[in-house]
């Protein structure tokens, strides 16, 4: 009754091809942007501020990077962290090497180093694809490892092997106190967002998908392999590539290699998977559910084991952790194998007819 | 030259251990398409449960042969493999029966996360030792043909030999026996094996404790060299280039892909690492398997059946 778009006639072509085209969305969108941007900062505390908001929002920024490659272009990667990394490790050479350059362009120079290290680690994707892809993505993921742990120059010859920034401002304004690091990566976020979803829909998403979904068909109509699939590599490292630098920069602040190891490429893949491959709402449901579900785990099982009179140890929690986590997953995947995006729009399709569904 | 010869050998034994993780892999894949990131897991899981039950199951019995007590670890080590096997069919792999890959690897992820979880939480999570009684003291051999001989573990060479028996039985079993004719039905074609009656549940549930198995033993030799403990679960990434390299559907593949890959990082960290600075055994082999995926994408062995672009 609500949620329905009779009566909205669209009188322009622009009007029919804007990114929302039900005006409920577009409220309910805006409604959201308003509450984040406004309504957060009026209640929050520092912890949760740290431990789910900043995270979730940086997190969401990668899951958006990773998606647009195999979720949208159907090219699996294990190599996300390493992405990360280059962001994170090329943003802190701009950082310390050029003096008095700003914020907004050291981040963006980050994605930009990111992109390009993508484009290199994407050409094994023009000979192979699936799981094999995989493998050669996490020789970029060890390679980087290796990089930025052992080549000194990266580091600028730190003597512990980690780095970190202070002091970051835009015109005047300094990021340092957690609610200024929301707002700043809220801020980031959305233009992000903004621009992945209308890439999707233009020229260079739907090259993506026609290969996602049958490369051969997608060359016979004129799509060239080569630059959809470099192309998807760029603009995914780039998002990556900067979520990294934001995770280094504005997150950590102070970090080392092991920041974006290994399980932080298996945690984005999650992410989108469980969110829903080929989604920009599902990189959001994916990061909330991967970032909040330990710290709730965390919370939740000790009170579990005391209202059954069960003491729980640290090392038992975590290890319970690791199974409810382990458990969870696969029990989504049965479930729901496209995501939690796919629950999000079948609720809507019953909305649309609610409350005579026939 | 003796020191080549050491390196060399070293190299071929982490290598033989790498083998037998990607054997697990390679059954796996060959009979249901799973890419099995869950295969360190096993074998984490394997070890820490023959680590204690061979402490635990004398104690409660009573009994103190060794040979016996690490018998009746390894019967019950090898039950509770197939009954992890048993689990993974019926609660994960029969629900998802032709999903894509990706799915199905990162199901594969989460029974890591369970397999590690309920192993450290039953069994502990300190540092065990397996001690099934292989022979510890070096030998110098070839003294003739060297200066100073080579220095060799016979620890080494009672793996070695039980290494080799067990792709020997394997290969046994795959010929010879009409349960492996099944399995290569299976891994030949799905729907055609199931369609003369071949059982695909049963099939997987022995594919996964056939690897279990591996996992087992991998666990035991790993664990009397170097004692038990929580890295061994990310031996599956170390052993992903190796299944790369001799082919994702081939077992001899993975043998000697594991003894090449084990040589070449034992080489290149010797011989290359101290230019380049230390520890680039675990890129090396991933950039060894980068090249196969670009000039020979199915690697040494394997069929040609893989996605080519």
């Amino acid at each position: 009754m609500l949620y329905r778009e009779n009566g909205q006639f669209k009188t322009t072509y622009a009007a029919d091809q804007q990114t929302f085209p039900i005006a409920q969305d577009r409220w309910a969108i805006l409604a959201i942007l308003a509450f984040a941007f406004l309504g957060v900062p009026l209640f929050v505390d520092e912890y949760l501020l740290r431990a789910i908001l900043i995270p979730f929002l940086i997190l969401s920024l990668a899951a958006l990077g990773v998606n647009i490659l195999v979720g949208y272009c159907g090219q699996i990667t294990l190599g996300a962290g390493a992405f990360m990394a280059v962001g994170a490790y090329a943003a802190y050479n701009f950082h310390i090497r050029i003096e008095g350059l700003p914020l907004l362009l050291t981040l963006l120079f980050g994605g930009v180093a990111a992109a390009l290290v993508g484009i290199v680690f994407g050409i094994p994707s023009l000979r192979v694809r699936g799981l094999y892809l995989a493998v050669a993505t996490l020789a970029a993921q060890f390679l980087t490892d290796w990089v930025f742990l052992r080549v000194p120059w990266f580091t600028n010859y730190s003597s512990s092997g980690s780095v970190s920034v202070a002091n970051l401002q835009i015109l005047g304004w300094q990021i340092a106190e957690p609610i200024d690091k929301y707002l700043f990566c809220l801020s980031w976020l959305t233009v992000f967002a903004l621009l992945a979803k209308n890439m999707t829909r233009c020229a260079a998403g739907r090259q993506w998908m026609a290969i996602r979904d049958m490369d051969v068909a997608a060359e016979v109509i004129g799509i060239r392999p080569m630059v959809a699939k470099l192309s998807a590599f760029a603009v995914s490292s780039f998002f990556v590539g900067i979520a990294g630098a934001l995770w280094g920069f504005v997150h950590l602040a102070s970090w080392e290699p092991a920041a974006f190891s290994v399980d932080r490429s298996f945690q984005l893949l999650f992410m989108v998977i469980i969110g829903g491959l080929g989604s920009i709402m599902g990189s959001f449901f994916g990061a909330a559910f991967i970032v909040v579900l330990p710290i709730a785990l965390n919370q939740f099982l000790p009170a579990l084991g005391r209202l059954l009179g069960v003491t729980v140890s640290t090392a038992g929690v975590a290890h319970a952790e690791l199974i409810v986590f382990g458990v969870l997953i696969v029990f989504f995947l049965i479930k729901e194998p496209h995501g939690l995006a796919r629950l999000w729009s079948t609720g809507k399709e019953k909305l649309r007819l609610w409350p005579f569904p026939h | 030259m003796g020191f080549f010869f050491e390196t060399l050998i070293g190299g071929l034994m982490a290598g033989m251990l790498y083998s037998l993780v990607a054997l697990g892999f390679v059954l796996i894949f060959k009979a249901s398409g799973v890419f099995n990131f869950a295969q360190g897991a096993m074998v984490l899981f394997a070890a820490l449960a023959m680590a204690r039950l061979s402490v635990w199951i004398p104690e409660c019995l009573g009994i103190d042969g060794r040979v016996l007590g690490n018998t009746l670890a390894f019967v019950v080590a090898g039950a509770l493999m197939f009954v992890v096997a048993w689990l993974v069919e019926r609660f994960v792999l029969r629900h998802l029966v032709n999903q894509e890959g990706a799915t199905l690897l990162m199901a594969t992820l989460g029974v890591a996360y369970v397999l590690e979880g309920v192993g450290t939480s039953v069994f502990g999570t300190e540092v065990y030792k397996i001690d099934v009684g292989m022979p510890k003291d070096p030998v110098l051999i070839l003294e003739g043909s060297f200066e100073g001989g080579l220095l060799i573990n016979k620890e080494d060479f009672v793996a070695a030999l039980v290494a080799a028996l067990l792709v020997a039985l394997l290969a046994l079993f795959f010929q010879k026996t009409s349960t492996g004719r099944a399995l290569r039905a299976v891994a030949d074609d799905h729907q055609a094996a199931q369609s003369i009656g071949i059982p695909l549940g049963r099939i997987w549930v022995i594919v996964w404790f056939v690897a279990g198995l591996v996992a087992l033993v991998a666990g035991i030799i790993w664990g009397s060299k170097l004692g038990v403990q929580f890295s061994l679960a990310t031996v599956a990434l170390r052993a992903l280039p190796v299944v790369i390299l001799g082919g994702l559907t081939s077992v001899p593949g993975a043998i000697i892909g594991g003894l090449i890959i084990g040589v070449g990082e034992k080489l290149s960290e010797v011989y290359l690492g101290p230019y380049i600075g230390g520890g680039i055994e675990i890129w090396f082999s991933y950039q060894l398997a980068l090249v196969f995926l670009l000039f020979r994408p199915q690697g040494l062995f394997g069929e040609k059946i893989i996605d080519r672009v």
